[in-house]
């Protein structure tokens, strides 16, 4: 009844709550502060002194202070390890580019099952079976702790995801521009430098980003093969932890001065990221 | 003089001609015998090491032993059967999470909304971040006395928890780190998968009356179905080979009572920390053989649903 009377003395209709726009609202929310939450709590904790990250009344009000990343870059020689993690994975990223990328085209193109299947069987198999002989081979060779034992190590990470990657996007591409190119008198080598490699750029690009960034992560092949001068910053990142105790505030900046290149490229390339790590799931 | 460059012209048109009638050969070689070389090798020599006493240093000699290890891994009840157990509790419990949560977020995702971009850009976050670090992360937040996992609980009451302290909470704790930062790549995968749908089924069901629900679970999730098996194949292989948060939150062997020792976790320290290589191959054949049974399983499956 009132609300009847109401609707006719002209106010505006009561629209009803808008329960799934309200719902969708506070999911998307609540999935943004789970996944930054974490991140955001490292970044505080590595500008508190450690007698503040032991203080729990400090959690959010605090004096932040460069201590941390002055022991990361200063006694810990983090600089060297950036470099070194830099230099492999760019190293490892570009080699396995110049292999994979005309492997990946040859297979698509000529529709090489089986090749692709072995190449693709690095991604399913565990990395310490691999660790086994190459230390048994590389130790041999006194090789082990060198930048090219572990370049060599990182490119089995990134050539696999490569070829993965530029098989589904050659797989995509019309072979009809380079059939044209042909009949205008170009090689099929010619054609594939001039007309299917510049205009595959899109899919280079994502395929050398991912391969990077799984590079520059890789802990495991580092972690046995690496030495004191050829550290990445994944192993470095132990040195805060101690047998008797750890230096919180030194272990989190450490942690930040990892994953912050990292989370920038992310950021700037996050279209390619993205279409690279769903490459070929899609398809069924 | 001609003459020579001449012939320099035909010995190059020679090649040329050669390597581009051969370049499905010459374009895969590479990547091909780089790939064989560091992994079919390693995988025959660890098939070989596997039947033998191969221990301590890599330069001392070994014998053959035949089906020795074997029989002392498989009857193993006290660190292999718990690691298989632990690697099968820690896979199955990330996946489970990963596949409901991703697809849930994805379901959020889907249809365009404001900040759309502010959204994207944190579910990517985890992704990309070095897992080591991530480790350490979360090893500071769920620090029993510091942590901020305890403070949180505390706000509503709940007394504090061991997480990673506790031999009986350690792996579900990690089940948890490994669902933060990997339901992010199955939410990318089902939303690439939800973008390629087609719309018709979609509005017919609309026609027909069915609510929200009823299109979801009899329309879309069945058309999703092949995207979602693929994720779990993806998303599987990697959660059981996990090493690098278990390596980091508990260091070496898994904790003091190898409470997250799993099969990848087990095998390495056989190898690299008691140096038996045999004993290690051994593992890690049989690992391997566990990883190949479960994608042929899955891809029967599938090859099934697509029938």
């Amino acid at each position: 009844m009132t609300t009847k009377s109401l609707t006719i003395a002209g106010a505006p209709r009561r629209r009803k709550f808008p329960w799934p726009t309200f719902g969708r609202a506070v999911g998307l929310t609540a999935v943004v502060v789970t996944f930054v939450a974490p991140l955001a709590w490292m970044l505080l904790a590595s500008f508190k002194t450690n007698v503040d990250i032991y203080d729990s009344s400090k959690m959010f009000a605090f004096l932040p202070t460069l201590d941390n990343y002055g022991t990361v870059f200063g006694q810990a020689n983090y600089g060297a390890y950036i470099w070194n993690s830099f230099f492999v994975a760019f190293v490892a990223t570009v080699l396995s580019l110049v292999l994979a990328v005309p492997a990946a085209y040859s297979m698509s193109r000529f529709v090489m099952g089986r090749s692709a299947m072995v190449v693709l069987l690095a991604r399913i198999i565990p990395g310490v079976s691999l660790l086994v002989p190459w230390y048994f081979v590389f130790s041999q060779m006194r090789l082990v702790g060198s930048f090219a034992v572990l370049i060599l190590s990182m490119m089995f990470v990134s050539l696999p995801l490569i070829l993965y990657i530029m098989m589904s996007y050659f797989d995509s591409m019309p072979e009809e521009l380079e059939e044209a190119a042909q009949v205008d008198g170009l090689t099929p080598i010619g054609a594939f430098l001039r007309i299917t490699l510049p205009l595959s750029m899109p899919g280079v690009a994502t395929a050398g980003i991912l391969s990077f960034i799984f590079a520059w992560n890789n802990f495991m092949f580092a972690l046995v093969l690496s030495g004191a001068s050829t550290k990445t910053l994944p192993v470095a990142i132990f040195d805060f932890v101690g047998y008797a105790s750890i230096d919180w505030g030194g272990l989190m900046a450490a942690a930040v001065i990892v994953t912050l290149p990292i989370m920038v490229i992310a950021l700037f390339t996050q279209k390619y990221i993205v279409s690279g790590l769903t490459a070929g799931a899609t398809k069924g | 003089m001609s003459q020579v460059a001449h012939g320099d012209v035909g010995a190059w048109e020679k090649t040329s001609r050669w390597v581009n009638r051969r370049r499905k050969w010459v374009f895969a070689a590479p990547a091909m015998i780089f790939v064989a070389l560091l992994l079919v090798f390693p995988v025959v020599w660890t098939l070989y090491l596997s039947f033998t006493n191969s221990k301590g240093s890599v330069r001392a000699p070994f014998d053959f032993t035949g089906f020795e290890n074997y029989f002392t891994v498989l009857t193993d009840t006290e660190r292999f059967w718990p690691a298989v157990g632990r690697t099968a509790y820690f896979t199955g419990g990330a996946l489970v999470f990963e596949v409901i949560l991703g697809i849930a977020i994805a379901l959020l995702l889907w249809k365009p909304f404001k900040g759309e971009r502010l959204v994207r850009v944190a579910i990517l976050l985890p992704l990309v971040a070095t897992p080591v670090a991530v480790g350490m992360m979360w090893r500071l937040i769920f620090e029993p006395n510091i942590g901020f996992a305890n403070e949180f609980l505390s706000w509503f009451g709940i007394p504090a928890q061991p997480w990673l302290s506790s031999p009986d909470t350690a792996l579900s704790t990690l089940v948890f780190v490994d669902v933060w930062q990997w339901t992010p790549m199955v939410t990318l995968i089902i939303l690439a998968g939800l973008t390629a749908l087609p719309e018709e089924p979609d509005e017919a069901a609309r026609v027909d009356g069915a609510n929200w629900w009823q299109r979801l679970w009899y329309v879309t999730l069945p058309l999703l179905a092949p995207t979602i098996t693929a994720a779990v194949v993806l998303r599987g292989i990697d959660a059981l080979k996990t090493f690098d948060i278990l390596y980091a939150t508990k260091g070496k062997g898994g904790g003091s009572f190898h409470e997250v020792e799993t099969l990848n976790i087990y095998a390495y320290g056989l190898s690299f920390d008691y140096n038996r290589y045999g004993q290690a191959s051994t593992v890690l054949i049989l690992f391997f053989l566990m990883i190949i049974g479960l994608i042929w399983i899955l891809s029967l499956r599938k090859k099934a649903a697509n029938k």
